[in-house]
Order: C-alpha cells, then sequence, then structure tokens
C-alpha cells in the first residue's frame, strides 16, 4: 500500500500511509485508539475508497477495491464485531455466501472442505454447534475458518483479542503463528504491546494518522514501541503509596454467584483498600457486579455496606448511597449514547438536589459542574452539549468516571475498566483508581487483565465457575499461581479439573 | 477509531429538512399518479389548497380536523420517548370518549365548568387506564407491546360499540350513539358555525407543557433515560418498569382527549365508530414531526389540510378523496425508510460524503 490518504470531512484519518507486509509473515500494525489502524485495514478489504494512493498485491496495483474482489484476490478480514448468524451452526456459517452445489448445498462437500482446514490449523471446532453456544474465543476461530473457506491467503484481524480472555488469547496467538508456518500472512491489528512482541515478525507504528515507524519485532523493545505510539515517554509502573487499611466498608455474606456453584462467596472490603477479583470471564464476575448494584436479584446471602444490608434496599435507595459504579460495558449500562454529555452527567445523580430540585433539573449547575469535571478529568469534547455516542471509547471511559467520582463515594465498584482502553488512558484511569484508595474509599476492582490486578490490588480474590478459589494478600500471589486458580485447580490438586 | 467527523447540521434543522424533503417527494409522487390517471394535478392540489386555506371557514376546518391527530400525535411521540410503541392510540381514545360523554351525561344538571372538567378528566383517566393497563402487561409480563395494544384496540372499540348499541344508546335513535350532551357543557367554537373549539387551545397548551416536561423535569429525563438505554437507566436507580408503565398512562391520557375532543367538540355525543384511526395516523404524525410537539403541531395542521383539501378537490377536479390517502401512505413511506430521504436531500444539497 503506498502513499494511502483517506479523510473523513475535516479529519485525516491516514495521511499518506505506506504499508508493507510480506508473504507468511506475521504483521503487527500498532497504535493507539484513532491512529488510523482500522481505517487503512478497510481500504486494504475495499470497504473504504481512499482519495490517494494505491494498493499493489503481488506488485499489481488494483484499482476500485470492494470486499468482493478482495476476497477474490485472497484478502480476508476478521472484525471486531462477529458477523455470524447465531442460529445457523459453525458449518452453516462458514459456507454462508460460498455454498458449494447449484442448486442444492452439497453439505458432504462442504463438510469435508471445512473439516479439513479446521484440521489443518487445530481449530477444534464443533461444526454441527450453534453459534450462539460459543465462546467468544471460538466464534473468533469460526470468522477466521470462513476467511480461510473463502481461500484468503492474507488475514486481516482487527483487534482479535480485545474480547479475549488472557488464556484464549495465547490460544489464538498459537493458531496464528501455526498459520504463518504454513504459509499464510496475518495482519494483526493491536494496541497491546505484549502480544505484539510475542507474536509479530515485523511491526508498522502508526500515530495521528501517519506511519511513524517499522521494525523488526526481535530487536524492539516495550519502552520503545509505547513511546512511538504515544510520542513520549510512557512510565510503566505506577505508583502506589502504602496505606493502612480502615474500617470494613463491604461484606459479602454467603452470595451465590452462579446457579451451580458448589459453594458460595463471602469477602470484605476495607476503606482504603483496593480488593481485586481475578479471573476469566463468566466465571461470575457479572452476577457479582449485578447483585451489589441491584440489577439482577438473588436468593440467601447478605451484602453489607456499613450497616445497611443493600439486599433489602430498592435500587433507588441504594443509588442514595452513592456508590461509584463502572459497569463493565459502559455503553450499554452507563451512558445514552445518543444523548448530550451534560445530561449524561445527571444520570444518577436525578435525585440530587444539587442537580433536580422540586422535580426541575438545574441546567446552569448542571452545565457547570459537567464542565468542570469534563476539564478535570480530560475528556476531550467539543461541548457540554456533545452526544456521549460520539466520544471516543476512552473519553466515554474518563466521563464515566468523572461523574461517578465526582460523587465523593464511599464505595466504588470499578468493572472491567480499561477495557478496549489505550495506555494512555490505562495510565489515567489507574491513577485514579488509587487517588480515590488514597481518599479512603473502598475500591472492588473486577478485571479479567492480570496487569490490572496486579498493578492495584491490595488483596486478591480469584474466581473460578462463581466461586472464590482463594484470597490473599496481593503480594502473596504470583503470575503461575494466580492462572492455575484461574484456571480452577488448587495446587494440590492440579490434575483434577480438566480444562 | 474516531468517527466519521462530518459537517453536521444541528439536529433540529436536518430533522426539519427531512420531513420536508418527505412531503416534497410524496407531493411529487402524487402527482405522477395523478398524470397517470389522466387528472391535472395543478387543478387538483390548487382545489386542495383553496379547500383547506381558502376562506376562514376552510381554514376552521383544517384546524378541527387536525386537533384529533395532533393528540394522538403527542401520545405516540410521548410513548416513543419512552421506549414503548404506543400503537393502542385507538382503543385509548374510545374508551375515553365513551368515559367522558358518560360523564357529561351522568352530571347533567351541574355548572358548566364543573361538568366540562369532569368530563375531560374523566376521558384522560380512561385513556390512562387503558394505556397503563398495556404498559403493565409488557413490564410485568414481558410481552410485546404492539401485540397487547393491537388486542386492546379490538377489546375496548367493541365494548364501546356494545355500550353504544345496547345500555347507553340514545332512545328513539336509528344510529348507534349515545344522548346528545347539552350544548352548555361543549367546548367552545371559535368560529361560529365551523367546528373550530376551543379544544385547539388545549392542544396548544398541551404542546408546551410536553416541550417543558422533556427539557426540564427530572420526570422527562427519567423516560428518556429509559427509552434510549434501559439497562443504564436501570443502573442510575430508575425503575424500568414504573416507568414504562407511567409513560403508557401518561400517552394513554393524551390519545384520549383526541377521543374527549370530538365527542365533546366535535359531535356532542358518543358516536359508534367516529374515529376513522386517529389513533393510527397520529402514529404518521408523530414520526414526520420527529416526536417534537411543536412539529407535531405542524404536521398534524399538515394532515388536517388534507383531510380538509379533499372534499374540494374531490369536486373540482374531480379526482377521488381518496388520493389523500395516497399522499399520507406516501408520506409514511417516505418518513419509515429515512434513506431514501436522506439520498434525495444529499443530492439536493449537493454535498456527497464517501
Amino acid at each position: 500500500m503506498r502513499g494511502i490518504t483517506k479523510r473523513f470531512g475535516a479529519m485525516t484519518a491516514n495521511d499518506h500511509i505506506d504499508f508493507q507486509v510480506e508473504q507468511g509473515e506475521i504483521h503487527c500494525l500498532l497504535g493507539e485508539n484513532g491512529a488510523g489502524k482500522s481505517t487503512l485495514m478497510n481500504v486494504l478489504f475495499g470497504l473504504l475508497c481512499p482519495e490517494e494512493g494505491c494498493v499493489e498485491i503481488d506488485g499489481q496495483p488494483i484499482s476500485a477495491l470492494t470486499p468482493r474482489l478482495a476476497y477474490q484476490l485472497g484478502i480476508g478480514m476478521v472484525h471486531q464485531h462477529f458477523m455470524l448468524v447465531n442460529h445457523l451452526t459453525c458449518l452453516e456459517n462458514i459456507i454462508l455466501g460460498n455454498e458449494p452445489g447449484k442448486v442444492v448445498i452439497d453439505r458432504k462437500q462442504a463438510r469435508a472442505r471445512v473439516q479439513a482446514l479446521s484440521d489443518q490449523y487445530h481449530f477444534n471446532i464443533d461444526l454441527d454447534a450453534p453459534v450462539s453456544d460459543l465462546s467468544v474465543g471460538m466464534k473468533q476461530r469460526v470468522e477466521i475458518l470462513k476467511t480461510l473457506y473463502r481461500g484468503a491467503n492474507i488475514i486481516i484481524l482487527d483487534e482479535p483479542t480485545a474480547v479475549l480472555t488472557p488464556i484464549e488469547a495465547e490460544q489464538l496467538l498459537s493458531i496464528l503463528r501455526d498459520m504463518r508456518t504454513q504459509g499464510k500472512t496475518i495482519i494483526f491489528i493491536t494496541h497491546k504491546l505484549k502480544e505484539t512482541l510475542d507474536v509479530a515478525d515485523r511491526i508498522t507504528i502508526l500515530r495521528g494518522g501517519k506511519s511513524v515507524a517499522l521494525l523488526s519485532a526481535a530487536s524492539a523493545t516495550p519502552e520503545q514501541l509505547a513511546r512511538l505510539m504515544v510520542g513520549h515517554d510512557v512510565v510503566f509502573e505506577i505508583e502506589k503509596p502504602a496505606r493502612a487499611q480502615g474500617d470494613v466498608v463491604l461484606r459479602v455474606e454467603d452470595v451465590r454467584l452462579l446457579q451451580n456453584a458448589q459453594s458460595t462467596v463471602s469477602f470484605e472490603v476495607h476503606a482504603g483498600e483496593i480488593f481485586g477479583i481475578a479471573g476469566v470471564e463468566g466465571n461470575g464476575q457479572q452476577q457479582l457486579e449485578e447483585i451489589i448494584m441491584g440489577l439482577t436479584r438473588t436468593k440467601g446471602g447478605r451484602i453489607f455496606y456499613q450497616k445497611t444490608n443493600l439486599l433489602e434496599l430498592s435500587l433507588r435507595a441504594r443509588r442514595k448511597l452513592r456508590f461509584a459504579y463502572i459497569p463493565s460495558d459502559r455503553l450499554k449500562q452507563a451512558l445514552l449514547s445518543h444523548v448530550s454529555l451534560q445530561e449524561n452527567f445527571l444520570l444518577g445523580n436525578q435525585y440530587d438536589p444539587q442537580y433536580v430540585r422540586r422535580g426541575l433539573i438545574q441546567k446552569k449547575a448542571l452545565r457547570e459542574n459537567t464542565l468542570r469535571m469534563m476539564r478535570e478529568f480530560d475528556v476531550r469534547a467539543v461541548s457540554a452539549q456533545q452526544s456521549a455516542g460520539s466520544l471516543s471509547g476512552g473519553n466515554q471511559q474518563k466521563f464515566v468516571l468523572a461523574r461517578e467520582v465526582s460523587k465523593q463515594p464511599q464505595f466504588v465498584l470499578a468493572c472491567q475498566p480499561v477495557r478496549g482502553l489505550d495506555i494512555g488512558a490505562i495510565k489515567y484511569v489507574h491513577n485514579v483508581l488509587i487517588r480515590l484508595r488514597s481518599e479512603g474509599a473502598a475500591i472492588l476492582l473486577i478485571s479479567a487483565e492480570l496487569s490490572d490486578i496486579f498493578q492495584l490490588s491490595d488483596t486478591i480474590g480469584v474466581l473460578y465457575k462463581g466461586e472464590l478459589m482463594d484470597v490473599r494478600k496481593a503480594g502473596a500471589f504470583d503470575n503461575e499461581s494466580i492462572s492455575l486458580l484461574m484456571a480452577g485447580r488448587k495446587e494440590a490438586q492440579a490434575d483434577e479439573t480438566n480444562r | 477509531m474516531k468517527r466519521t467527523a462530518k459537517p453536521q447540521l444541528p439536529a433540529l434543522a436536518e430533522r426539519l429538512i427531512y420531513s420536508l424533503a418527505a412531503v416534497v417527494l410524496s407531493l411529487l409522487l402524487a402527482t405522477i399518479v395523478m398524470l397517470i390517471a389522466g387528472y391535472d394535478p395543478l387543478k387538483a392540489f390548487g382545489a386542495m389548497l383553496n379547500g383547506a386555506f381558502g376562506s376562514a371557514n376552510a381554514v376552521a376546518n383544517t384546524l378541527s380536523k387536525s386537533i384529533p391527530l395532533m393528540f394522538t400525535g403527542f401520545a405516540f411521540a410521548v410513548a416513543s420517548k419512552g421506549g414503548v410503541f404506543n400503537i393502542g392510540g385507538e382503543g385509548q381514545l374510545y374508551l375515553a370518549a365513551l368515559a367522558s360523554a358518560v360523564t357529561a351525561l351522568a352530571l347533567d344538571g351541574l355548572p358548566r365548568a364543573v361538568v366540562l372538567t369532569a368530563s375531560i378528566l374523566a376521558g384522560m383517566a380512561a385513556g390512562g387506564a387503558v394505556g397503563a393497563l398495556i404498559g403493565a402487561i409488557k413490564a410485568k409480563l414481558r410481552i410485546n407491546e404492539v401485540i397487547v395494544a393491537i388486542m386492546v384496540n379490538y377489546i375496548v372499540s367493541l365494548f364501546a360499540s356494545y355500550m353504544v348499541n345496547g345500555p347507553l344508546k340514545a332512545a328513539n335513535s336509528m344510529t348507534a350513539q349515545s344522548e346528545a350532551i347539552s350544548s352548555t357543557y361543549l367546548f367552545a367554537t371559535v368560529i361560529p358555525r365551523s367546528q373550530l373549539t376551543t379544544a385547539l387551545y388545549l392542544g396548544i397548551a398541551f404542546a408546551v407543557l410536553i416541550f417543558f416536561l422533556f427539557r426540564s423535569t427530572r420526570l422527562g429525563f427519567n423516560i428518556r433515560a429509559v427509552g434510549e438505554n434501559a439497562k443504564a437507566a436501570a443502573s442510575a436507580g430508575i425503575s424500568i418498569a414504573a416507568t414504562t408503565i407511567g409513560v403508557m398512562a401518561l400517552s394513554g391520557m393524551l390519545a384520549g382527549l383526541a377521543g374527549v375532543t370530538e365527542v365533546l367538540g366535535k359531535y356532542g355525543r358518543f358516536i359508534d365508530g367516529f374515529s376513522p384511526g386517529f389513533g393510527f395516523t397520529g402514529i404518521a404524525v408523530a414520526v414526520l414531526g420527529s416526536n417534537n410537539p411543536f412539529g407535531i403541531l405542524l404536521t398534524s395542521l399538515l394532515f388536517g389540510a388534507l383531510e380538509a383539501g379533499s372534499m374540494k378537490m374531490s369536486y373540482v377536479a374531480n379526482v377521488s378523496t381518496n388520493m389523500v390517502m395516497v399522499i399520507q401512505g406516501l408520506v409514511i413511506l417516505f418518513v419509515a425508510t429515512p434513506e431514501i430521504v436522506s439520498q434525495f436531500v444529499r443530492r439536493k444539497g449537493g454535498k456527497r460524503n464517501g
């Protein structure tokens, strides 16, 4: 790809980018959110038409590229959001749009071809399972298999690990290595440094719509990549001052997270403590989040906030306790995407007399506070009237933080707070949580990112199949012991469970 | 990835343009239909314009026809803001009309202010109850409101029909209707000998109230939050069930006013089958007015004008009054398929985005 330029209105998403991939390599396209990675790949896949520049494949210049033509040229793309039909089986999804046979689908032939491909790359997919039953990692494999089935030689993966658990991500990387060994070319879009260094042969770094570097992975260091990505030095370690724990703020007693869990969950979070819940997603984290916030009802168990049992309170009464709540899915649970930022700031604050008096919204106070918090939290937006959906993911998360922190909470429930964020924003979120801890808030952090858990937590609990496998001080775990627990193995009985 | 930063019109202006474009497009297509059918479109539209706005009486007629549509339009818009598709306006307005007629008849003899107020409130309460019932079934039993509302429409309008065919039927009347309400208890006419009544002012007052509700009150904000993103609203401590039931009660009251103003304005009694589908046309009015109360005032005026002008069009240009239904149908089609209209607007504006 040469001199690719793509503009959206006043914004230049790609500015004369040269990008070259060689046969049989894994090429990482690295950059922060908004650096232009996806745009560049959408141009390559024919979804967007660039204003300038040209695409060449095997030395042949290609004009008027469309996704159909891209497929014919052997380019396949796996998007961030899967394009699968939930009711159909894996096999049906894979052959969809490209069914063998003239009138009647030749299922036998289709199955044979798909099965052969699946075996060749060790995908381990049950072709007859309906897609809706699959885990995210499996759905992604189906997507990859679909591109292979269509004869792709160059496969573009757009942030493939963003939706995966660490274990699934590791499995994906090994599949990709396998595919490379068998001669496929892979373009891997990401903003994560570790996996880039893990898997890439060469790395192209984009920043602000420009290509700033092309390096070989063998000689690259994380610090160097981060600097190139962000444009200045990045400090990885965060400072976490030692702090004495205060009183118990939240006490969870005998709460059953999953129906088939063998035991209930109990733990305490103290003032000035960050309690990290580690674990692969889907092991009860969501239930814990929803039970604490009152979005799901539960039978049995008690959750005490100071002296009151939360489970006996109505939703509205709980909100009056002014918890800060950072939900795991900010767009679905924390924001109204078509509504102005100012009104989003009101969400959850609508019973605060500062903002609503006698049923009437106090616009002036609301606007001033919204703008003040947005400045304080570095939320980049044109105005408070802008809709929440028009912000980038990082700015949305900062906005949610700003709103929740403005409640001066004693208890913070932070769920997957850095998901989908780039390095700068992650660091920001971490610092805010540390600051809240210093101010004496009790923080329950639920995260699938081990780096989050280790960097922030004072105490760590590991969740597996709705049970707390172990709770210890942060220093008592290392990477390996925690990984085993996350996979459901307590040291002594390492081989009893299968995973 | 950043979102595409295309130059944006203020949202309101943009929606106004889209609605106008939808109207223009449907008039153009109606012209073609008339040409094919061998009519003179200029003459037809001229007659229609004349019939709708040509004289004080024509204007009064247009306005009076727009009143019920205005209320059913509000009803649909308010429910939409709360994320509920209220297709039950028809049933709500029938029960409201019946309740207000019965109340006015029962209180016969009391002072005008008392009877008028009581019978308006009775109508709103009845409409609101039907709305709340649909809302409750949706919120508590999780049954789709569209199906429930359509069934309730049948039940309620057939019930009303039974009442005026049976127990409440006027003595010595050939048609199914209630006794006449004494004219002292009806809305006053704005222009003598026309059907335009002071109910129009009620409509304008409600437009202002609704605007204020959504702009400045917590209740309005809670409704919008639930409509926009129920999960986020619940996380913020708003009860989804209570809001759904409440917004449907409100919507039902507004739809009810359409029935009330017909009974206490136009007919002075409950007549079986008086509504030619105001509840359904209200959906088109609301959508074309992009759920904005003032937009709805305008679009109800447009639909009222089409109705009012159709008679004149029929006898001057000999075009069937059904042509109005064609135009209304086309407007709904274009409003329902924004893509077609947006293509049209883009071409016209000479702007092309990649």
